[in-house]
């Protein structure tokens, strides 16, 4: 299953990764032969299987609702590359837009 | 091109915050306006080589919201990753629900002034809220993160396209946030960020040849934080929607031109273009390989759904069908839970849900607006008061007396109303030969007035009532003042 260039360019971008010419030539070729070796997995019938919500056969592990400590905002900013009194410093974003 | 009016066609999305104490994946707390990056920990932070573990209040939370709403809550849940890079996102991905949600399929019944409307409910689902980001006060070239906020619990609930007009939405919108309050569920403060609205709006422009609705290009507003803006930016788009397919009938679709994201800027009242549909994202969704999935346990949703209190438009159809309230006063007695368990509990002690109501409206709400208190800190409990309101109603002292003097001193002192009337000697006297002598007396010093009544001038009755009530302090029960006076006047 060859992945186009433009795929890889794509991909890329919503990673935040530049990509050179040669990267890009050598990131299909190897994305290529990852997605072809899970593509083996096709040939297993699958018809009477229920698609698998997760690895592990559990489920509902639920925390109580209890407070526990974390870390101090001057631990939580020590590691970051910028801080800015009790914040985290980021280049400016323009685009308003927020997640959620 | 069909001439049939364009129908504003509108679903909305709508993202709170659940009232749980903590995270909804970690410990840290959940906390409005403390110190910035102070709830914060490795899992919110999103650090390599930790396990988020889900919060058990925050499922049963949404579990709740999910049963009020009608949705059928499906076999299995389970979590998904939805990827962008934004700065107030740590983890580069919100943990989600995508195509498995918690509850799917409900409804919420709204009154507007149109009258009832039945909004459909497309999905029900829980996910993590992101941090909050904030550009450098005096225009410095950087922004600054808070990240108390990520991973705060999120309820996201979607409607069907059900909604045809800007009251609408806003109707919707306030009822949902009813009810979440009325459910425990969240606080929904607006100003606190507890609650977002955010309305796809479309209009429906006829049919293509085949009979397929048509429909100008969908444009979603992003994060409207108030009521009065939500029904304003929707006002706002269906009026841009129009302008823009009367310019240009053939290209303003939604098939030619997809869905856009757009901001709204309150102090302007516009909307304006953030992203169009070659901008859109492609988050990359896959299951979450940290969290198991929720797969409901009959019992337990059906325990919760036996705590789910009468909803606030049961509460207020049936003030209004069985006990006679009118429509404001059922709304008022209905709109916050507190004030409405409150006025239940009266009534049930009176045995009079339209009495009670009438002490609520003129008496109870008016002393909490005075002192501008919650009813969960108005000081008698609604037996101390029906207590009162049972005063009058046997007789025993006047509304009057109840309001003027006996409440003020229950309050004041904590006093049982029985008390206070024993003590002052306010019971009220019936005594039809005590009462027969103060309205003669009444009489004999006002001839002028009672004149002016037999004259014709019926306003004098209430002068004569007023002045006979006086001079017996109050305590002459009015009824037979009133039964004296018509007697002898009309004689």
């Amino acid at each position: 299953m060859a992945l186009s260039s433009k795929e890889v360019l794509k991909v890329g971008t919503l990673s935040r990764i530049r990509l050179t010419p040669e990267e890009v030539e050598k990131f299909s070729s190897q994305l290529s032969a990852i997605l072809d070796y899970v593509d083996k997995l096709r040939e297993l019938d699958t018809a009477g299987v229920e698609p698998l919500a997760h690895a592990l056969p559990i489920h509902n592990v639920l925390r109580p609702d209890e407070p526990r400590p974390g870390l101090a905002p001057e631990q939580a900013l020590g590691g970051a590359p910028q801080s800015d009194g009790d914040f985290f410093r980021v280049p400016r974003i323009l685009n308003e837009e927020a997640g959620a | 091109m069909s001439a049939a009016e364009p129908v504003p066609t509108i679903g909305l999305e709508v993202h709170m915050h659940l009232k749980t104490r903590t995270k909804m994946f970690c410990g840290c707390k959940v906390e409005y306006d403390v110190r910035p990056n102070s709830n914060v920990c490795p899992v919110c932070l999103g650090m390599p080589g930790v396990l988020p573990v889900m919060n058990g209040k925050a499922l049963e939370l949404a579990v709740r919201m999910a049963l009020a709403l009608g949705c059928t809550l499906p076999g299995l849940a389970k979590w998904d990753r939805k990827h962008y890079y934004y700065p107030d996102l740590p983890k580069n991905y919100q943990i989600s629900e995508y195509d498995q949600p918690l509850g799917v399929k409900g409804c919420l019944d709204i009154e507007t002034s149109q009258g009832p409307r039945r909004i459909g409910i497309i999905r029900v689902h829980l996910e993590e809220d992101a941090g909050k980001l904030m550009h450098a006060e005096g225009g410095g070239n950087y922004s600054v993160v808070d990240l108390n906020r990520t991973g705060t619990p999120l309820l996201e609930i979607v409607s069907e396209p059900d909604v045809h007009g800007a009251e609408e939405a806003r109707v919707y919108a306030e009822t949902l946030r009813q009810l979440a309050v009325y459910l425990g569920v969240g606080d929904c403060n607006m100003q606190l960020g507890q609650m977002r609205c955010e309305p796809n709006i479309s209009l429906c422009i006829g049919a293509d040849a085949q009979g397929k609705p048509r429909y100008t290009p969908i444009s979603e507003i992003k994060n409207l934080n108030s009521f009065r803006s939500v029904e304003r930016a929707v006002t706002f788009e269906i009026a841009r929607h129009r302008e823009e397919y009367e310019a240009d009938p053939a290209g303003y679709t939604l098939e030619k031109q997809g869905k856009s994201t757009r901001g709204w800027r309150d102090d302007e009242g516009v909307s304006f273009l953030q992203r169009s549909k070659e901008e859109a994202h492609d988050y990359r969704y896959f299951p979450e390989p940290d969290l198991v999935p929720f797969v409901p346990d009959r019992q337990w949703v059906e325990e919760i759904r036996r705590t789910i209190p009468d909803l606030p438009e049961i509460r207020r159809r049936r003030l209004i069908n069985d006990a006679g309230l009118s429509e404001y006063d059922a709304g008022v007695l209905t709109a916050d839970r507190l004030i409405a368990d409150y006025h239940e509990a009266l009534a049930e002690y009176v045995r009079d849900a339209k009495m009670a109501a009438n002490w609520m409206m003129q008496d109870v709400m008016q002393i909490l607006n005075e002192r501008k208190i919650a009813i969960s800190e108005f000081p008698l409990t609604p037996q101390a008061f029906g207590d009162l309101v049972n005063l009058v109603a046997s007789a025993v002292i006047n509304r009057n007396t109840a309001r003027e003097v006996v409440l003020p001193r229950m309050l004041a002192t904590g006093k049982s109303a029985g008390e206070i009337v024993k003590e002052e000697g306010l019971a009220q006297t019936s005594d039809e030969s005590a009462i027969e002598a103060i309205v003669d007396q009444v009489l004999a010093t006002n001839a002028k007035i009672a004149e002016d009544y037999k004259g014709g001038k019926k306003a004098a009755f209430g002068r004569l009532m007023g002045e006979s009530m006086k001079a017996s302090s109050g305590k002459a029960n009015p009824q037979v003042v009133k039964a004296i006076l018509a007697r002898k006047l009309g004689g």
